[in-house]
């Protein structure tokens, strides 16, 4: 018998698992119709993480497509339960692992709604200064992967390199390169070390540039056009129906930004543009995610330009530990580090929902206390769940190789998801 | 035919050819990362050599991922650890559970917890990475599964290279 031939019962085991011979991932076919339905994911690499997609397809055309998640749900809302109010900010940051500093920011707004208490100003600058620069790297991962999604793997190189800089630079202030931590209630967890200014100078020095050359090379490039446009075309009307926010909204001609809309944080005393297009198609939402990293840069050079002087975050003590001079001397600062540490403080109750713009869209937290030490509900709007849902409404009646496309334009993360 | 923007695209490329690697290899080559890098724990030590941990548990309290276990026992007249009353019998931090958020060190009180800049935390089975108090205590030797040639520094604007001993602060 050679290696290859199966005995009976091999075979029909391959059967019962495949059914009638066919690979693992048709799920049926309909010969007369002449239509297939099969799995793609949850381990595929166009995918973007684990999603798994359930095809209908009809030769290469897509006829249906529904997105299946809840492959990455690790139960991370209710993990934030069992943490003090402060401890769950290093729960939250790792929902959308790509845009981690808009989580923590979402989630300590929250927080602060509920406590009643403002953030000082230095505070307030060095949360846009982060979330601005993780708006540059989330889009450079996009633009890293939408690139590298449609055949030209250099946009990838350069998109990762560009990151790095940036991601150096979240290291230097937050001691790690994602997943910070570092926007708590209250504030920002340290200020900014020495000579921050002329590492984001050297960012500021070298994106403009960098940008330029993204557009090189992709934007005027045949291939890349004839692959993007009019490909995964969304309406403004749909993306309202399906609460689709961020860059896939105002691709479609939705001029909504929260930063300038609903103005947190000091936004409204920065000046800046909110870009947008009408074609609604995946190479709209590219243009529109390169020059909003553009607006990124303007925004960064007047956040640096005008950062104030003085305390980062709220030093109420009872929210702040006493600093760490203060424990030899004083006993009561002992006590109050004690209490902190051990239990926390309470948030009276009540709930509040918090929005900030993430680089996908409208991240929101909303979170609820029963007055006690740690949340009572702890629930993240997460942009990419709502802006999965649109997928179907792109993908169906396009090609396989388009579905690649409008996964990509999409950005999802499927961390944020699924949490 | 669309000649003219293929080629703007390929000066792209061909201009990056020509610039310096953005890569190192790893490990002979390394980057030193900032000094904030939360990466490894030490427990430190007293300048009489006495240990600055108390056994106190707030470290293991406020680990959002339970990876640390402290036993803490009384320090007897002939066996003395500290200068307090207590200090640690049992210190253990779970490296498979640890998420290197840096609350431990947010809340020793006595400044005996500190994260190093090493990062380098591998091992071939699970009770490899569960580092026991000898192997955290600051004199226990940093161990590096592959030597180190060179080290850059962090920081970019200016290329120079880092001495060994500037790794660990
Ligand atoms: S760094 Fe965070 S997860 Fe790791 S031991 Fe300390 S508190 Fe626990
Ligand atoms: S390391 Fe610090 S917090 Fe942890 S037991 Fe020792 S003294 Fe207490």
């Amino acid at each position: 018998m050679s290696k290859t031939e199966r005995t009976l019962e091999e075979h029909e085991l391959i059967q019962r698992i495949e059914g009638d011979g066919q690979g693992a991932f048709v799920e049926s076919y309909d010969a007369e119709a002449e239509v297939m339905t099969i799995n793609m994911g949850p381990v595929h690499p166009a995918t973007h993480g684990v999603l798994r997609l359930f095809l209908e397809l009809d030769g290469e055309t897509v006829m249906d497509c529904k997105p299946m998640i809840g492959y990455l749900h690790t139960g991370m809302e209710k993990e934030c339960e069992d943490q003090n109010w402060r401890g769950a900010v290093t729960i939250v940051t790792r929902m959308d692992y790509l845009a981690p500093f808009h989580n923590e920011h979402a989630y300590s707004r929250a927080v602060e709604k509920l406590l009643g208490i403002e953030v000082p100003p230095r505070g307030v600058y060095i949360r846009m200064l982060m979330s601005e620069l993780n708006r540059l790297t989330s889009h450079l991962v996009q633009f890293g992967t939408q690139g590298l999604d449609m055949g030209a793997m250099s946009a990838m190189f350069y998109g990762f390199r560009e990151r790095e800089i940036i991601t150096d630079f979240f290291e230097m202030v937050t001691g790690l390169r994602m997943n910070h931590g570092y926007i708590v209630p209250g504030g920002v967890w340290e200020d900014l070390p020495d000579g921050w200014q002329e590492q984001v100078a050297n960012i500021l020095d070298v994106m403009p540039g960098r940008l330029n050359e993204y557009q090189d090379l992709l934007s005027e490039n045949p291939i890349f056009i004839e692959r993007t446009r009019g490909v995964g075309t969304i309406t403004a009307e749909e993306c309202d129906t399906l609460g689709v926010t961020g860059p896939i909204a105002r691709a479609s001609g939705i001029d909504w930004d929260l930063r300038r809309d609903m103005p947190y944080e000091a936004y409204d005393e920065l000046s800046f543009e909110v870009p947008t297009q009408e074609q609604g198609d995946v190479y709209a939402r590219y243009q529109i995610r390169m020059a909003e990293m553009v607006q990124s840069v303007a925004l960064l050079e007047q956040i640096v330009d005008q950062m104030p002087d003085g305390d980062y975050k709220n030093m109420d003590p009872k929210l702040t530990p006493p600093p760490r001079s203060e424990l030899n001397r004083s006993m009561e600062a002992v006590i109050h580090h004690f209490k902190l540490v051990t239990q926390g403080y309470a948030v009276p109750k009540g709930e509040s929902y918090f929005a900030v713009e993430s680089p996908r869209g409208e991240l929101g937290a909303f979170v609820v206390s029963d007055g006690g030490t740690s949340p009572y509900r702890c629930h993240v709007r997460d942009p990419s769940f709502y802006n999965l849902q649109s997928l179907p409404v792109m993908a169906k009646g396009g090609l396989i190789a388009d579905l690649i496309a409008c996964i990509a334009s999409l950005d999802p993360i499927m961390g944020g998801v699924d949490r | 035919m669309a000649l003219p923007e293929i080629l703007t695209g390929m000066r792209v490329v061909i201009r990056n050819v020509f610039k310096g690697k953005e890569t190192m290899s790893y490990p002979e080559v390394r980057r030193q990362p900032w000094p904030r890098f939360k990466g490894r724990h030490v427990l430190e030590r007293h300048p009489d050599g006495l240990e600055k941990c108390i056994g106190c548990e707030l470290c293991a309290g406020a680990c959002p991922a339970d990876a640390i276990y402290v036993v803490g026992a009384e320090n007897k007249p002939g066996a003395r650890f500290s200068p307090g009353e207590r200090y640690a019998q049992i210190y253990q931090i779970n490296y498979l559970r640890c998420i290197f958020c840096g609350l431990c060190v947010e809340a020793c009180p006595t400044e005996a917890l500190l994260m190093t800049t090493e990062y380098e935390i591998s091992g071939t089975s699970r009770d490899d990475l569960v580092y026991t108090k000898e192997q955290l205590i600051v004199d226990a030797p940093i161990q590096r599964h592959w030597d180190t040639k060179i080290e850059y520094s962090p920081d970019r604007t200016t290329k120079q290279k880092a001495g060994r001993d500037g790794a660990s602060s």
